[in-house]
């Protein structure tokens, strides 16, 4: 589905992505774990356009997508949330998921004047393709509350929500269940393995929570400084001496024996 | 009696001046602020869009008048207005290609954007002058008032008269309509609402599929619409003269980050704000405070606060004030 070919994001001379291969297969849930500053975010960032890679290559299904402008990759299906939930904070939850789907009938100055009934027509569809999203993701009462006066968790939803207005092909979670309760991070979770079986979303996940990537993703990969550790099962993950060093520490090691034996 | 002249004086000379050039710096601020919200830079080049409007709108006054074309009684300058407009979208246009397009895609910090801004303003100071001069230019016509003070003295028989220029009453009634058309637009259109949500969170707006270089042609199309319509009300209500139009950039910043940079709502009201302080500060308020008060009190001097001359001292330091203490402005600033 995706294939990053020796991907590299150079800051000034820090080397924040440095060098990734790697294929996401399409229908996957892949988890994206590794230590802060592993260079996670900025992978994300750089697939999907808001950094120019520095080098390498990303293509989509064969087609060569590297640093295309993010409404680019956007038509093609691309799409990513926030670790810290962005949200168009002085419109309505409704509003937000309108504001999606890309080139419609009212974006240019012509149709503002002239093409009243078929903007109007559009709207109303969109409203209610809107309303069956968050009532979807179960946050229907929150329809007409400003976006920015919702919880933390609320507008992590609504950002799943954006990527369910139009045909995704692959969704970049960043952190989905950071800063989510337990009962709202098993809807995110629902909401992410219903999408991926029942409309065949492609996900990429970064998360730091076990138990969230035990139950949805597979493949695991782990990135540290940059590169990509190790790649496999969350059990091959776990085994694997290097990330246990850089990222799982060794206490969780000893609990794993504890638990074999 | 006394108190109704001391209304009718205040009106004329306070008041109905104070709206009009009220609603001319929140068309001015309106402009201003756009940019600043939408493509994140303060435009110092402003005022001299504004020039470069007006100057347009001018000439095609002028050539109207030779050919003998007019709206009588409205001035001539509303028939060039739309052309004007155009012209100078196109200019804008033009420039943000050639120059600022540049430093978008490097995305240059805000500050770096200013001086460029700065350097837009000189080169457009320039063309103005180099087209039509330096000097002062009278280009109202039609007629000079609704009602003059004669007419409103021997209508009503009173001491003071009160004369309402057609030029006030035009930039009012231009000024709502403009303001009104520009909420509907950026409330209730799918494009206005782009660019809220642009203005709002740029990358969120760039991840759900907005095109930027769509909004910023918009954003530059009604920027330029706003400063010639401010400018040319401004020119037929009072004289043209470039240098006037730079020097407007101080009122009109002034009312911007009073009402809160990046806000419309806050512009239109830091406008009128701006105004009416000038106007009051600068007003000699002798012969209101003669029909006012009791004789015994009555001033022997002009009771003026402040000579006209240092006008832009009042928005300098209402300036200073706001960014002391309310740096983002009475209403929220930063998002549209």
């Amino acid at each position: 589905m995706i294939e990053i070919q020796d991907l590299h994001k150079h800051f000034g001379g820090f080397h924040a992505v440095d060098g990734v291969s790697l294929t996401i297969e399409q229908g996957s849930i892949t988890g994206l774990i590794g230590p802060n500053g592993a260079g996670k975010t900025t992978l994300f960032n750089a697939i999907a356009g808001l950094h120019k890679p520095t080098q390498g290559q990303v293509l989509l299904a064969g087609e060569d997508i590297t640093g295309l402008a993010p409404h680019q990759l956007f038509d093609k299906g691309v799409m990513r949330t926030f670790q810290i939930a962005h949200e168009f904070a002085s419109m309505s939850c409704r509003e937000n998921l309108m504001m999606v789907p890309s080139n419609q009938f009212g974006e240019t100055l012509w149709n503002t004047w002239f093409g009243r009934k078929r903007i109007a027509d559009q709207e109303r569809a969109l409203a209610a393709k809107a309303d069956e999203v968050l009532e979807f993701l179960t946050i229907s009462h929150l329809s007409d509350e400003k976006a920015g006066q919702v919880s933390g968790g609320q507008k992590k939803l609504l950002e799943l929500g954006r990527t369910m207005m139009v045909d995704a092909k692959i969704v970049f979670l960043d952190e989905v269940g950071a800063g989510v309760n337990r009962t709202l991070l098993n809807t995110i979770a629902d909401a992410i393995k219903r999408l991926n079986r029942e409309r065949g979303y492609t996900f990429v996940v970064i998360e730091h929570d076990m138990d969230f990537i035990d139950k949805l993703c597979d493949p695991v990969i782990c990135m540290a400084e940059g590169k990509v550790l190790a790649q496999g099962s969350l059990r091959e993950i776990k085994n694997n001496e290097q990330v246990i060093e850089a990222y799982l520490g060794t206490g969780l090691k000893n609990k794993e024996k504890n638990v074999v034996q | 009696m006394e108190f109704l002249h001391a209304v009718i004086v205040l009106s004329n000379f306070v008041i109905i001046p104070a709206i009009t050039y009220g609603s001319q710096l929140a068309l001015g601020a309106l402009g201003v602020t756009l940019v600043y919200g939408i493509l994140r830079f303060s435009n110092f080049a402003h005022g001299d869009t504004m020039a470069f409007g007006t100057m347009v709108a001018i000439l095609f006054t002028w050539w109207f008048q030779s050919i003998g074309v007019s709206i009588a009684p409205l001035p001539t300058a509303l028939l060039a207005l739309p052309i004007a407009i155009v012209l100078t979208a196109l200019l804008l246009l033009g420039t943000d290609r050639v120059v600022l397009r540049f430093y978008r895609k490097q995305k240059s910090a805000p500050v770096i954007l200013l001086i460029v801004s700065l350097g837009i303003m000189f080169v457009y100071n320039g063309l103005v002058r180099f087209i039509i001069g330096v000097g002062d230019q009278r280009f109202s016509d039609g007629s000079r008032f609704i009602i003059s003070a004669r007419d409103f003295k021997k209508l009503t028989g009173l001491d003071e008269g009160l004369a309402i220029k057609t030029t006030q009453v035009i930039t009012v009634i231009t000024a709502v309509m403009v303001v009104a058309l520009l909420f509907w637009f950026l409330n209730r259109t799918r494009t206005g609402k782009s660019m809220r949500a642009f203005s709002d969170n740029e990358d969120l707006a760039l991840l759900s599929g907005i095109n930027p270089e769509r909004v910023v042609l918009y954003t530059w199309l009604i920027v330029a619409a706003l400063a010639t319509i401010a400018g040319t009300l401004y020119g037929l209500d009072k004289s043209f003269k470039p240098f006037v139009y730079f020097q407007l950039l101080l009122p009109i910043f002034a009312a911007a980050i009073v009402g809160g940079l990046g806000n419309p709502l806050g512009a239109i009201a830091g406008g009128f704000l701006i105004a009416f302080s000038e106007v009051f500060i600068t007003y000699a308020w002798k012969k209101v405070l003669t029909y006012t008060l009791p004789e015994q009190f009555a001033p022997s001097g002009l009771m003026q606060l402040l000579a006209t001359e240092y006008k832009f001292a009042v928005s300098f330091a209402i300036l200073l004030v706001v960014l002391l203490f309310k740096p983002t402005g009475l209403f929220k600033g930063k998002s549209l």
